[in-house]
């Protein structure tokens, strides 16, 4: 095969036997890769309805064709499993070096199955694949898990990991590739730490073949200039400020910095925890380019070395999302303490999203006397930097209130008879955006399969960031942003921009890549059509509809694991209570009324169940009878 | 003057590109495993070193080839350091001769390799987006640099009362 390497590995942990199986071309054509072809082997081979931290459930690390290729940002893997945190399927997407390496070792996917009787690691050079102990590893942190494995094997090996957090079964643990590259979400790390699976390490010398080169060459080339047209606006500040420089002031501004658990979306204390501060003060880059993962042209990763005297601390990131987490949601403007707290979640493998979201909503219960301080053991303020620290710390370890702190916002707030304060969908909590001031973005948290999410769908693209070189809009005669404060065209933007995020997500390229090029399609097209030498969409609604049948499995599979529309909702903040202050003021999250629409425009009844027609449409009439 | 292949240490992310450019130009496949150009990474300091082939002038691996497959030629007015793919005998003796590990061995060919400057194109300089890679006249090669340090000396004498 080419792009693709055409092997599938398959460990099974309870008797350790280890099998190679040939890649299904017709799955590979369907679903593409990494997200899609993660999902479609999950619904094939695991039942929905089984618990997330059994033996039942399988992990699958999966890449897409243009991982290890030249193509922007084709860095990553797919974590796809049932998610502890969910209930839904997860696919949780990271990138870094790890998962070229596992093409470069000639398999595309690995299957892990049942549970080891204790501690291993995956050890594989090539052909040459085995299951290690990991006894003297297990409990160690993700880096010093890392330095060990590599002296035991090869010091190039490159590593997948779960740090104490995934062992101990945080609920929202995640798997670190690298130097803090996270499959961070839904708790895929608590999957791994179920199975007795410490690490994966792994040594490739293979390469990836690419069936038309030339087409590639061309494909890529045009895409970089398309890239470097808003180098300006787009590139360089992702490269010489990072995640954390671009958003988290452009997000105070719009008003919808999730601040103090969502009460606003406006953030007084933001020029202490700004881009800015952070990369004049803190850069180990100083200003030179960022961190990047493998062949991107981007390098938006960050390293940081703080000083502080209460919060001393070094280590990868902040990026933009565990700032505003552990930042303006908790209300600490003690960038020392932010960065702090995301680098223990990145030492112990935990989503720093989830985290910080989990304590922004204790700190709420707190603040509304719901949560007592003794259950607690500190007093629990909003602001107050010295507790957050100490609790993420006590999370990892489920030491304390740690233990109600590791099961996530909702299953807190429920705990204490608040759920509403839970800013979660699906039991996943929000990324750093308030969708009042983002009303696609609202809809989309409330419909994507894997719970609340920006990634999966980056409706507000459409809006804030300005990048609308999109080939959907174009067709449409919309050549404006879309204003983010209506809803009247959101529901075939977010479907839309599901559908395409879904050919993003699989193709083994990084979104980031993606919205920063104009008029990506045809080059990812291309891209994908010329490495794997396979007509895979034909045209640009060939390949729409290859994300829409992604999507729709997943939704399949989310429906017989139990969930229902009553899922595919908002916390009633969101629904009820007026932003406060700020340009979305006085706004909500019309829901009810962009909901019906976006369910007919998918071609689901109004129960949220896809339509046999729509599922013929799809070719996914074998999988509804599952 | 002579191009020389050059890197500004500043500007390298550790991205890889230029190993997946060179990789495809010389086996037709990613594979950094078979780049002539090897990127390194180092936490503490974050910064990201690619090594690869400098053609030194008295250069190691020629002198203690003993096929005579190692030969240093003008190409124009670029000095490269070539290795005959016919007369190496695949002994490895160049490997251990480096000072520097820039001779890598391709198992499918039993033959040595390194980094041939693209005979006047490297195509990682091409390839590396970030600028950290060039091809430039050996002679101003390091002016940039001078700069820079001409520049901190200049800040350092704003701060003395003359």
């Amino acid at each position: 095969m080419y792009g693709w390497m055409g092997k599938i590995l398959r460990v099974n942990l309870t008797n350790g036997k280890i099998t190679k199986e040939d890649l299904s071309p017709e799955a590979a054509k369907n679903f593409v890769g990494a997200r899609g072809l993660g999902a479609k082997y999950l619904f094939d081979e695991v039942n929905p309805k089984v618990d997330a931290l059994s033996p039942e459930n399988k992990l699958l690390m999966v890449t897409g064709p243009l991982t290890g290729t030249a193509a922007p940002g084709g860095s990553r893997y797919m974590v796809v499993t049932k998610a502890p945190l969910t209930g839904a399927i997860a696919n949780s997407n990271s990138g870094g070096f790890f998962p070229a390496e596992l093409k470069f070792a000639g398999y595309d996917l690995i299957i892990f199955e049942g549970k080891a009787k204790k501690p291993v690691y995956l050890w594989i050079e090539n052909d040459k694949v085995e299951l290690r102990d990991a006894e003297a590893i297990w409990g160690k942190d993700t880096y010093t898990t890392q330095d060990m494995i590599r002296s035991e094997t090869d010091e190039g090996a490159k590593i997948a990991c779960i740090g104490p957090a995934g062992e101990n079964l945080v609920r929202f643990a995640c798997i670190i590739n690298d130097a803090g590259r996270a499959a961070g979400r839904s708790g895929v790390g608590a999957v791994m730490g179920s199975k007795n699976l410490k690490a994966v390490a792994v040594r490739g010398t293979r390469g990836v073949a690419i069936a038309d080169k030339e087409g590639f060459a061309k494909a890529t080339k045009d895409f970089i200039e398309n890239f470097r047209k808003h180098k300006a606006d787009w590139q360089d500040p992702f490269t010489y400020e990072g995640t954390i420089g671009i958003a988290i002031v452009a997000m105070n501004v719009m008003g919808v910095l999730p601040t103090r658990n969502c009460q606003t979306g406006v953030f007084e204390g933001i020029d202490k925890i700004s881009g800015n501060l952070f990369n004049t003060t803190f850069s180990k880059r100083k200003n030179r380019p960022g961190v990047a993962c493998f062949s991107c042209p981007l390098g938006c990763g960050r390293v940081g070395k703080f000083p502080d005297p209460e919060f001393a601390c070094e280590g990868d990131g902040p990026e933009y999302e565990s700032t505003g987490a552990f930042g303006s949601a908790c209300g600490v403007d003690n960038l020392a303490a932010v960065a702090k707290a995301a680098y223990i979640c990145n030492e112990m493998g935990m989503d720093t999203i989830t985290m910080g979201m989990t304590i922004a909503c204790a700190m709420e219960l707190f603040e509304k006397g719901y949560l007592p301080e003794k259950d607690v053991g500190m007093k629990l303020n909003f602001g107050n930097a010295k507790a957050m620290v100490e609790l993420v710390q006590k999370t990892a370890c489920k030491e304390g209130f740690g233990n109600i702190l590791a099961e996530g916002s909702y299953r807190l707030a429920e705990k204490y008879k608040h759920p509403e304060l839970s800013m979660s969908v699906k039991k996943q909590e929000f990324a750093m955006y308030d969708p009042r001031g983002l009303k696609g973005l609202g809809l989309s948290y409330a419909t994507v399969s894997r719970g609340a999410c920006h990634i999966r769908a980056e409706v507000h693209d459409l809006s804030v960031w300005g990048l609308y070189w999109y080939k959907m809009l174009k067709d449409r005669g919309i050549t404006e942003p879309l204003d983010p404060l209506a809803w009247e065209d959101k529901p075939w933007a977010a479907k839309e921009i599901q559908d395409w995020f879904c050919i993003i997500d699989s193709s083994g390229m990084c979104n980031f890549n993606i919205i920063s090029s104009d008029y990506p399609e045809e080059n990812v097209r291309t891209m994908i059509e010329a490495a794997t030498g396979i007509s895979c969409f034909g045209s640009y609604e060939g390949m729409m509809k290859t994300g829409e049948r992604t999507f729709n499995l997943e939704r399949l599979f989310n429906l017989r694991a139990g969930l229902t529309a009553k899922d595919d909702t908002l916390p009633p903040r969101m629904l009820k209570e007026p932003m406060p202050e700020g340009p979305a003021k006085g706004h909500v999250v019309e829901l009810d009324k962009m909901l019906p629409e976006y369910y007919k425009l998918r071609g689901w009844d109004e129960n949220g169940v896809p339509t046999p027609e729509k599922l013929k449409e799809l070719g996914l009439v074998q999988e509804s009878r599952k | 003057m002579s191009k020389i292949l050059f890197v500004d240490l500043e500007k390298c992310t550790g991205c890889r590109a230029c190993e997946l450019a060179c990789s495809m130009k010389h086996h037709g496949e990613y594979n950094p495993a078979k780049s002539r150009i090897t990127v390194f990474g180092f936490a503490p300091t974050a910064f990201f070193i690619p090594i690869f082939c400098t053609q030194c002038e008295e250069a190691w691996c020629r002198n203690m080839c003993p096929a005579g497959a190692i030969t240093k030629e003008e190409v124009d007015g670029t000095w490269i350091v070539r290795v005959s793919e016919v007369k190496c005998v695949g002994c490895k003796i160049c490997m251990m001769a480096c000072p520097f590990g820039d001779m890598s061995f391709v198992s499918e060919k039993q033959k040595v390799q390194k980094c041939d400057l693209c005979e006047g194109e490297p195509v990682c300089v091409d390839a590396c987006i970030y600028g950290a890679l060039q091809f430039k006249e050996a002679e101003i090669a390091n002016i940039p640099k001078k700069k820079a340090t001409a520049g901190r000396l200049s800040e350092s004498y704003k701060e003395v009362k003359v």
